[in-house]
């Protein structure tokens, strides 16, 4: 009986095997989270330091526990001050910031002046290499403590100065009038001594002055946030808590919201759009997101500027019908675009609705004439280069060329071109190796048109991947920055707006709107600007 | 023996060496890093050079290999970029994947094998034809298809099971994945088991074996079986490895936060440190996979000798 032996042997370490591996596990009982709400998360891409976070998953985490100077208004955007007092100016250009007293970090320290001014240095520091340091070169100081070549000369910005424990002073390298609107964005938190002195420590266990406060944090699983016990601001969490769970897939998400074992899931994946009504019994909304998608061209070739061509670039945004585009390929989860900014701005920051005009609409009879009074395409044919990795913008990419083509009666004027990696395709664009049009889309910091403008459109600007160049525009956007009477300033930003568009230096596609689906266990559920839950606001039922 | 063991391990050098050099080479190729890093934006060049220099980027790729080699050996993998070390992302990944393949395997060799038996034995019969079609189908149907059916028949519509794993990834929520990933594994399990039993159904020693009146529970269970699944265990050694490998569709499919997903993860954001150090793993993985499954070869059939 050797063969049998041998087979219970076997049988038996197969049992033993899947009882060792089996145990450990049923930490996370049914009970423990009663009360909380279960949300789809996915691993952050960066350290979750505020000043390191540049996408959606991490800042998810920083909009939670963190409370910055300013906030947004969830429905008008409108920033308001959350941390600040006051912030004053005189100049637009030398700023005094007074913080509210008594206010404390969730491990209890208290928060001051030097919070604040602490965390922006370190941010601004190149040998710290925070992805968001940029957003510090406006105050004084920046160029030697991040010097474009060589290492730093200085260690903290000359432009910050603490008067006392609750004010300290901003001077800015220039005039900017709207720049405390940025103050919400969560690069500017304030950092408790702890991120100084033990920064392993706190990488583990992130410390903020938000509505909550993380209580365990299993990277790659799951994250635990209760709500923070010092926070006195206007959030004060509706639930006893959030549990960010990590999910390998959106669809994946999806279906553990169908099932039950997810109470809000901010990332519907496109193909589940058409049922999800259906499936979620009404439980469900879509609202345009402050990111948009839209094509530029390469203004460092001769044949795309040309005299005449600025008519070929407006026969091109005129040839592409958008509507059907977003209502046959999204399903609605996106909305043409009607200017160069986002609804979620409201009209206060800069919105408007009316200002792209012909340019935005379809008009396939007036398009192809202005293409053909321009010249035509250079050579009669192009391509619309997009990255072919993630977000699936070959849809659209291939879908617009076809409405080019159809309006020039030419199967083959216009085809996408995929490029295989999002960071290959950065790299030709930063080179100026691009030969026609290509995907230029773009995610808001804050909402305000300034940052829809400066970044993609100022002469030399980070983010200008066209190398496009305006005097009149330019000088726009500096007297606005001068213009201490922010409304005014917001009217002189709409004007740069137009010379943008009157050049079609963008051919503006859609707006990419956020997608919410939560179970019936939940109730309150609404996106902020930046297309996140707001899950101070939302209650649970037992 | 203990000569052919040290060359085989000897022989593991090089292709070892040259498969993650490879890998590297393939990973550092598609793209810069740093460009991806700051999504549609273009870096500050401060911060993008102390990145770059962090990441010993500026090196040229041979010495960039020497480092990262040198740092393998001393257990060290580097860090991901969101700060993780690669070794810790392991220690959650690789418990996951290694649950999952092993559900699936066990699925795998019970079902794979019986099937394999009971057609085999009745061969041309109505038996063998059903298995015929049924392990056609299996390996017709792509994997990411048959999981998301699945999921969401037997998940959602039925909810028999959560149709997405939990994050502490019981044994009960593995069944549905480790069938979707034994699927095609198991399809020629069987078909592997049926040639291999038919055939030795008409040998010589079977024949005997029943003539000298053994019960028939006896002569399948000890004489066919033993010699019939000699080149199943081959294949199951292997596949070991294949299925860790092939976890990438499935885990995701199924929510399980293992080896998949975390290249997949890696892969979509251009993070070298992650792709290499888990598919250095897996290298290392299938060859000890094979090499294991050289030396059992002669431990169930001594007629086969290593010179």
């Amino acid at each position: 009986m050797r063969g049998a032996k041998s087979a219970t042997w076997v049988a038996g370490a197969i049992v033993v095997a899947l009882g060792a591996t089996a145990c450990g596990g049923n930490s996370g009982s049914k009970s423990d989270e009663a009360g909380f709400i279960r949300a789809n998360w996915g691993d952050p891409q960066n350290p979750l330091e505020p000043a390191n976070t540049n996408e959606v998953l991490g800042g998810k985490v920083l909009d939670m526990i963190f409370s910055n100077l300013k906030e947004y208004d969830a429905k008008t955007g409108e920033a308001k001050n959350a941390s600040a007092e006051s912030i004053e100016s005189k100049d637009a250009q030398n700023f005094t910031i007074k913080i509210k007293k008594g206010l404390k970090f969730s491990n209890g320290e208290a928060i001051t002046s030097k919070s604040f001014v602490d965390a922006w240095n370190y941010a601004a520091l190149a040998t710290n290499a925070q992805k968001n340091a940029y957003f510090f070169a406006d105050i004084e100081g920046y160029d030697k403590t991040s010097p474009a070549e060589g290492k730093p000369t200085e260690k903290t910005l000359s432009g910050l100065k603490i008067v006392d424990d609750h004010t300290f002073t901003v001077k800015l390298n220039k005039k900017f009038s709207t720049w405390p609107i940025r103050l919400g964005y969560k690069a500017f938190a304030p950092l408790p001594t702890q991120f100084f002195k033990d920064h392993e420590a706190y990488l583990k266990k992130p410390v903020g002055n938000g509505p909550y406060a993380i209580e365990e944090y299993k990277k790659g699983t799951q994250m635990k946030l209760v709500p923070n016990k010092y926070y006195s601001g206007d959030h004060k969490a509706k639930n006893k808590g959030v549990l960010l769970r990590v999910f390998t897939d959106s669809n994946a998400a999806y279906v553990a919201l169908q099932s039950g074992q997810l109470d809000i899931d901010d990332d519907i994946p496109a193909e589940q759009i058409k049922n999800a009504k259906t499936d979620l019994k009404g439980n469900y909304f879509t609202q345009p997101a402050g990111i948009y998608q839209g094509v530029t061209f390469p203004f460092y070739k001769k044949e795309w500027t040309k005299p005449g061509m600025e008519k070929v670039r407006k026969g091109l945004s005129m040839a592409i019908d958008r509507k059907s585009i977003t209502e046959k390929i999204y399903n609605g989860t996106r909305t043409p675009m009607t200017d160069l900014s986002s609804p979620v701005l409201g009209d206060a920051n800069g919105y408007d609705k009316n200002i792209c005009g012909d340019v935005c609409t379809y008009n396939p009879t007036e398009a192809k004439k202005l293409i053909e009074e321009g010249g035509g395409i250079p050579g009669g044919k192009m391509t619309i280069s997009y990255n072919a990795d993630k977000d699936s913008h070959k849809q659209w990419a291939d879908a617009a060329c076809n409405s080019i083509n159809k309006v020039l009666g030419d199967d083959k004027a216009c085809v996408g071109n995929p490029v295989g990696t999002f960071g290959d395709f950065r790299n030709q664009i930063t080179k100026g190796e691009m030969n026609g049009p290509f995907r230029a889309g773009w995610q808001m910091d804050y909402p305000h048109i300034e940052n829809f403008l400066t970044p993609l459109f100022a002469t030399g600007a980070s983010s200008n991947d066209g190398k496009w160049s305006n005097k009149e525009f330019d000088d726009l956007m500096k007297q606005a920055a001068a213009e201490p009477d922010i409304k005014k300033a917001t009217d002189l930003y709409k004007q740069a707006e137009k010379v943008v568009l009157k050049d079609v230096v963008n051919i503006p596609l859609f707006y990419q709107n956020g997608t919410v689906g939560w179970s019936e266990k939940v109730s309150g559920v609404k996106l902020n600007p930046f297309s996140v839950p707001v899950f101070s606001d939302i209650s649970v039922k037992d | 023996m203990g000569r052919y063991v040290l060359r085989r391990l000897l022989q593991m050098v090089p292709v070892f060496i040259g498969t993650t050099f490879l890998i590297f080479v393939m990973v550092y190729a598609i793209g810069d890093p740093i460009a991806a890093m700051f999504g549609d934006r273009t870096p500050d060049p401060a911060t993008a050079a102390q990145i770059r220099e962090s990441l010993h980027l500026n090196d040229p790729l041979w010495s960039q290999y020497l480092q990262y080699m040198a740092g393998i050996f001393q257990g060290d993998f580097g860090t991901s970029f969101n700060g993780t070390p690669v070794t810790e992302l392991m220690g959650t990944a690789f418990p996951n994947t290694i649950k999952l393949t092993l559900v699936a395997f066990v699925i795998e060799l019970v079902v794979g094998v019986s099937l394999g038996v009971v057609a085999g034995m009745r061969r041309g019969r109505l038996a063998d034809t059903g298995v015929l079609i049924f392990t056609l189908l299996v390996i017709s149907i792509p994997t990411f298809v048959m999981g998301y059916v699945l999921q969401y028949f037997i998940g959602i519509k039925l909810a028999w099971t959560a149709p997405a794993v939990s994050i502490d990834v019981n044994m009960d929520e593995l069944l549905l994945p480790g069938i979707v990933l034994a699927g095609v594994s198991l399809a020629y399990v069987s078909r592997l088991t049926r040639t291999s039993i038919a055939e030795n159904m008409r040998s010589d020693y079977i024949r005997t074996a029943t003539a000298k009146g053994l019960p028939r529970r006896r002569v399948v269970s000890i004489h066919l079986l033993r010699n019939s699944l000699i080149p199943v265990v081959t294949f199951l050694g292997t596949d070991i490895g294949g299925l860790m490998a092939g976890a990438v569709v499935t885990e995701r499919i199924f929510n399980i936060q293992g080896v998949g997903y975390q290249l997949y993860q890696g892969i979509s954001r251009q993070n070298s440190p992650t792709v290499v150090g888990f598919v250095t793993i897996l290298v290392v993985v299938f060859l000890l996979a094979n090499l294991l499954v050289d030396l059992l070869y002669a431990v169930l059939d001594p007629r086969i000798r290593y010179a």
